[in-house]
C-alpha cells in the first residue's frame, strides 16, 4: 500500500515535469520565458512530490503510536504494566495478522478487530490527504507557471533547502547516539546508583539475573562496578601504545627526513596496509597466534600465563595503530618548515642532532595531538579484546592475565537476544557513553591540539 | 704546555665528533628497524593465514561404492518416476556403502567407519541416483565429502603421533584411511562448496555463501543511504553555507563523529532502529542502515575535499557566464569532483566492509544456515563470519577462518584498487 502511494507520488511527479517543460514551450509563443523550460518542468515535479512526501512520512511515523494509544485505551482500567501492555499490543498485532499462535480471548479479539478497523481508517484517511494535498499543491503550482512568475529562483532554494537537510544528517545522526545512549543510560541509573558504577570495583552483571520477579537491590549494588572495565581498557590501551609510539613514531621520523623518495613511495603504503586489515582478522591473529606464543614464551621464563592475556590483545593492538601514528606524524614532521632544518644545519648540528632538538620540540603538539587520536582509537576497539583477551572483568595490573574492556562488555552483553527493561541490558549502554565521553574528549582535545600547531606555521 | 692543551682539545673534539656521527648511525638505523619491524608484523601476519588458509580451498572426498539396491531403497515399481527415487529411503544403501569399506567390522562397531563421512552421506547418495536414475540396480563408484577429522589427517594439519585417546581420530579409523589412501581412493579436489554453500555447524561442510551475500547487501544498502546524503551535504557545506555558528557546529560534529568507536553505532542501530523503528533484527538492511551511519562522515570528507580542489577559476568562469550558484555547482563543480568523492566512497566502503562489533549487537552473529536473497532476509557477514568461526573448537574451523580473512582480504584490495583507478584515471590534475 505505501509502496504504491509512494511510486504514484514519484511517477506523478516525473509527468508533471514533462508536462510543465511542455506548458512552458507553449507559454513561449506568446510571452517571453523567465527561465530555461525545464525549470518549469522542476518547479511542477517539485511541488508535487516534496509536501506530498512529508506528510507522507510524518504520517507514518505517527501513525503507530496513535493507534497504540487507541487499542491500549480499552486496558486503562486494568492496572498494567508498560511492559505487560507492550506484550498486549504485540499480540494484537500478530492477530490481527494472523500469525498469533497463542489462546485467543474475547478480549483480545475485540482488540484485533478494533485494530483493524483503526488501520483501514488510517490507511484510507492517508490516502486521502495525500490526494488532497496533491491537487492543492500542484493546482497551486500550475497557478504560478501559468502566469509565468520567475521559474529559477523557487527551484534553486528548494534545491539548497534539500541540500541544507542533507546537512543536517551527520548532526541528526549525533543526536540519535546521544539520545539513544542516554535514554537507556539514565533507565540504568534508576536501578543502579551512579556512584556503585562509576567507583565499584566488581563487574559481575550476569550476577543479577534472575529467572521471575525483581532482582535483588543488594546484588544490584555489588554487581555494576566499572572500574575494572576502565582500568582493562586504559591498561590494554597503553600496552598497545608501548609498541605503536616507539615504532610508529621512529618510522614517521625516518619516513619523512631520512628516506628517498623510493623507500617512502613504497614503504607508507605498504605500512598503512597494516590499518585497513579489519580489526576481527587481527583478533584472529592474536588469539591463534600471539596469545599461545606469549603464553609459550611466559611458561619457559617460569611465569604464570594465561592463554588470553592482556599483553598479547595489546600488543596486537599497538600493531594495528602504528601506521595511525606514523603517518600523521610524518605528515606533521613535513610540515616544520624548511628553514628551522636550514638554520640547525648552518649551526653545525648532525641530522638526528637536528630532528632530536628543533624538529621533535617544534612539532610536538602535532605528534601529541597523533597521539591522542590513537589513544582513542585504543580504547573504542573492540574485536581485538572480544577475541584475544577474556571476558572476565579482573582488576589487575599484570600483563600477563586476562582483563577485560568496555568495548569488550557491551559485546558480551549484548550478544545474542536482549531483553529491553534488563538493567544488564542498559549497562551496556552506560558503557557506551561512557566510551563515547571517553573518545569525545580525547578527540575533541587532539584536534584543537593539531589545529593550533597548523596555524602556527601555515 | 698551552701546545699541550690545543692537543688534547683537538683529541676531545675528535672524539666528540666521533661520538656524535655515532649517534647519528645509531639514530638512523634505529628508523630502519622500526620500518623493519613494521613491515616484518605485515609479512608474518599474511604468512599465517595464508599458510593456514590455502588448505581451505582443497577438499577431501572418500571413494566408495554404492550398490543401488532396488529392494534396499524400498522401490516396487518396474521403472520408477522421480518421485519414487525422491521418496525412496537410501539410509540403508548409503550405510552399506559405507561399512563396505571394511566387511569384517562387527556390527556395532560401525560407527567409527560412519564417523569418517559427513552426516551429509546419505543425501549425496541420493543426489547421484537422482542425478543419474539410470544407476538404478548398478554398483557404482561414489565420492563422499570425508568428515572433517579425516579432512585434517589427509591435509597433514592433523598430528598422529599423540596418545589415542587425545585423538578424535582413533587408530582404526587412521587404519581405514592409510589403505584407503593407499589405494588412491582419498581424493584431493578444488573446494567449490566452499564457495557455494551457507554455513554450516559440520567445519567440512560450512562454506560462505550466506556470508557473502550478507556483504554484498549491507554494503549496497549502506551505499544507497550514505552516498546521496553525504554527497548532498558536502556540496552544502563546501559551497552554499554561510560562514556562521551552526555551520561551524555542523563542521566539529562531523569531525567527532568520524572518530567515534564503530561499537557505539551498534548501541545506536539497537537502540533505535531495531527498539524505536521496529526493523527485521539480524538482517543486512539494518546492518546497512548502521553502517551507512558510520560511512556518512568519511564521505562528506572526502567529498569536500575533492570539491575543495576544483579550482575557483571553473566557478568564476561559469559565473562570467551567466550560470547561477546553483548551475556552476552541478553543472562544473560537482562533475569534476566526482572522481575523488567516488575514490573516497570506495574507501569508506572498505572500512565499513571490515566492521564486525556493530553488526555482532546488531543481532548479524545469528547462525544462518541459508543464503539470503533479499536485504530483509537474516544474513551473517564475512567479519561476523571470521568472528563465529573462530569461536568454534573444531580444528576444521581454523583452516576455515583463515581462507574466509583471505576472501575479506581479497576484497578489500579489489576496493582499493578500484579507489586508486577512479582516482588516477579520472581525476583532472590542475596544475
Amino acid at each position: 500500500m505505501n509502496l504504491i502511494l509512494v511510486t504514484f507520488i514519484i511517477l506523478l511527479a516525473f509527468t508533471s515535469y514533462y508536462f510543465g517543460r511542455k506548458k512552458a514551450l507553449v507559454i513561449q509563443s506568446s510571452q517571453r520565458l523567465t527561465a530555461l523550460p525545464k525549470f518549469y518542468g522542476y518547479y511542477l515535479a517539485a511541488w508535487c512530490a516534496a509536501p506530498a512526501l512529508i506528510i507522507f512520512a510524518l504520517w507514518s511515523v505517527f501513525e503507530p503510536s496513535i493507534v497504540k494509544t487507541f487499542i491500549l485505551q480499552d486496558y486503562t482500567d486494568q492496572n498494567l504494566t508498560k511492559n505487560e501492555l507492550q506484550l498486549i499490543y504485540t499480540k494484537v498485532k500478530a492477530l490481527a495478522a494472523g500469525t498469533y499462535t497463542g489462546n485467543i480471548t474475547n478480549f483480545l479479539d475485540e482488540s484485533a478487530n478494533k485494530y483493524i478497523q483503526l488501520k483501514g481508517i488510517a490507511n484510507s484517511a492517508k490516502v486521502a490527504i495525500i490526494l488532497a494535498i496533491l491537487i492543492f499543491s500542484l493546482s497551486f503550482a500550475y497557478r504560478s507557471v501559468q502566469k509565468n512568475d520567475r521559474m529559477r529562483e523557487p527551484v534553486e532554494i528548494f534545491l539548497k533547502w534539500v541540500l541544507f537537510v542533507a546537512s543536517l544528517g551527520a548532526v541528526l545522526v549525533t543526536i540519535g547516539i546521544v539520545f539513544s545512549l542516554l535514554f537507556e543510560a539514565i533507565r540504568f541509573f534508576q536501578a543502579v546508583k551512579i556512584f556503585d558504577f562509576i567507583f565499584g570495583t566488581h563487574w559481575y552483571p550476569a550476577k543479577t539475573f534472575v529467572r521471575d520477579g525483581q532482582p535483588d537491590p543488594e546484588l544490584m549494588k555489588d554487581a555494576f562496578g566499572a572500574v575494572p572495565l576502565f582500568a582493562g581498557t586504559f591498561f590494554i590501551a597503553f600496552i598497545a601504545m608501548c609498541v605503536a609510539i616507539p615504532i610508529g613514531l621512529l618510522s614517521g621520523i625516518y619516513l619523512s627526513e631520512y628516506a628517498g623518495r623510493g623507500v617512502r613511495k613504497y614503504a607508507k603504503p605498504i605500512i598503512e596496509i597494516l590499518a585497513g586489515i579489519p580489526t576481527v582478522v587481527y583478533g584472529f591473529f592474536a588469539a591463534l597466534t600471539v596469545g599461545p606464543f606469549v603464553k609459550e614464551i611466559g611458561n619457559a621464563m617460569g611465569l604464570e600465563v594465561s592463554a588470553e592475556s592482556a599483553l598479547a590483545a595489546g600488543a596486537v593492538m599497538g600493531v594495528m595503530i602504528i601506521p595511525f601514528i606514523s603517518s600523521l606524524s610524518d605528515d606533521v614532521i613535513t610540515a616544520v618548515p624548511q628553514n628551522l632544518r636550514d638554520g640547525s644545519y648552518a649551526m653545525g648540528a648532525t641530522k638526528s642532532e637536528t630532528v632530536k632538538k628543533v624538529i621533535f620540540p617544534a612539532a610536538l603538539p602535532g605528534i601529541v595531538g597523533s597521539i591522542l587520536l590513537a589513544v582513542s582509537r585504543a580504547v573504542g576497539e573492540t574485536m581485538i579484546v572480544v577475541m584475544a583477551s577474556g571476558l572476565a572483568a579482573n582488576l589487575t595490573m599484570n600483563p600477563l592475565e586476562s582483563t577485560s574492556t568496555i568495548t569488550a562488555q557491551i559485546v558480551v552483553i549484548l550478544i545474542g537476544d536482549q531483553q529491553f527493561g534488563d538493567p544488564k541490558t542498559q549497562s551496556a549502554f552506560a558503557l557506551g557513553i561512557s566510551l563515547f565521553i571517553v573518545t569525545l574528549f580525547l578527540n575533541v582535545i587532539a584536534l584543537s591540539v593539531v589545529k593550533k600547531y597548523r596555524e602556527k606555521y601555515e | 704546555m698551552l701546545k699541550n692543551i690545543g692537543k688534547n682539545m683537538n683529541s676531545f673534539k675528535k672524539n666528540l665528533l666521533k661520538k656524535r656521527y655515532n649517534a647519528e648511525r645509531r639514530f638512523q638505523w634505529y628508523g630502519k628497524i622500526a620500518i623493519g619491524l613494521a613491515l616484518s608484523f605485515l609479512a608474518v601476519f599474511m604468512f599465517q593465514i595464508f599458510s593456514k588458509g590455502y588448505s581451505a580451498f582443497q577438499k577431501t572426498w572418500i571413494v566408495t561404492e554404492v550398490h543401488y539396491d532396488k529392494e534396499l531403497l524400498l522401490i516396487d515399481a518396474e521403472s520408477p518416476s522421480k518421485d519414487d527415487l525422491e521418496n525412496a529411503d537410501y539410509y540403508d544403501v548409503a550405510y552399506k556403502a559405507m561399512t563396505s569399506l571394511d566387511p569384517g567390522l562387527p556390527e556395532e562397531e560401525d560407527r567409527q567407519l560412519i564417523q569418517m563421512v559427513s552426516y551429509k552421506y546419505e543425501t549425496e547418495v541420493k543426489d547421484l541416483l537422482l542425478k543419474n536414475p539410470d544407476f538404478l540396480g548398478k554398483i557404482v563408484p561414489i565420492k563422499l565429502t570425508a568428515s572433517d577429522d579425516v579432512d585434517q589427517v589427509h591435509k597433514g594439519n592433523y598430528p598422529r603421533d599423540i596418545p589415542e585417546k587425545n585423538r578424535r581420530v582413533n587408530d582404526y579409523q587412521l587404519q581405514i584411511y592409510d589403505m584407503l589412501n593407499e589405494r588412491g581412493d582419498i581424493l584431493s579436489e578444488f573446494n567449490i562448496s566452499f564457495f557455494t554453500s551457507p554455513d554450516s555447524r559440520e567445519a567440512e561442510l560450512a562454506g560462505i555463501a550466506s556470508s557473502f551475500m550478507g556483504t554484498v547487501f549491507s554494503i549496497l544498502v549502506c551505499l544507497a543511504f550514505s552516498f546521496p546524503v553525504a554527497v548532498l551535504a558536502a556540496i552544502y557545506l563546501e559551497e552554499f553555507a554561510p560562514k556562521n555558528k551552526f555551520t561551524d557546529f555542523i563542521e566539529v560534529n562531523i569531525n567527532n563523529l568520524a572518530a567515534v568507536p564503530s561499537i557505539v553505532f551498534g548501541l545506536l542501530g539497537l537502540g533505535v532502529l531495531l527498539a524505536v523503528f521496529n526493523l527485521p533484527r539480524s538482517t543486512p538492511l539494518v546492518g546497512g542502515i548502521t553502517l551507512s551511519l558510520m560511512t556518512l562522515p568519511t564521505i562528506i570528507i572526502a567529498a569536500r575535499a575533492s570539491l575543495k580542489a576544483v579550482p575557483p577559476s571553473i566557478r568564476e568562469a561559469a559565473l562570467a557566464m551567466g550560470a547561477s550558484n546553483m548551475q556552476t555547482t552541478m553543472h562544473h563543480t560537482v562533475p569534476l569532483s566526482m572522481p575523488g568523492t567516488l575514490s573516497g566512497t570506495i574507501i569508506g566502503l572498505a572500512q565499513a566492509l571490515g566492521e564486525t562489533a556493530p553488526l555482532i549487537l546488531i543481532g548479524m552473529v545469528a547462525f544462518v544456515n541459508t543464503i539470503p536473497g533479499t536485504p530483509v532476509d537474516p544474513a551473517a557477514s564475512l567479519p561476523v563470519q571470521i568472528y563465529i568461526w573462530s569461536e568454534s573448537a573444531e580444528r576444521g574451523f581454523v583452516e576455515k577462518v583463515s581462507a574466509c580473512i583471505m576472501v575479506l582480504l581479497a576484497f578489500l584490495i579489489l576496493m582499493n584498487l578500484a579507489a586508486q583507478i577512479v582516482r588516477h584515471k579520472f581525476e583532472k590534475k590542475w596544475s
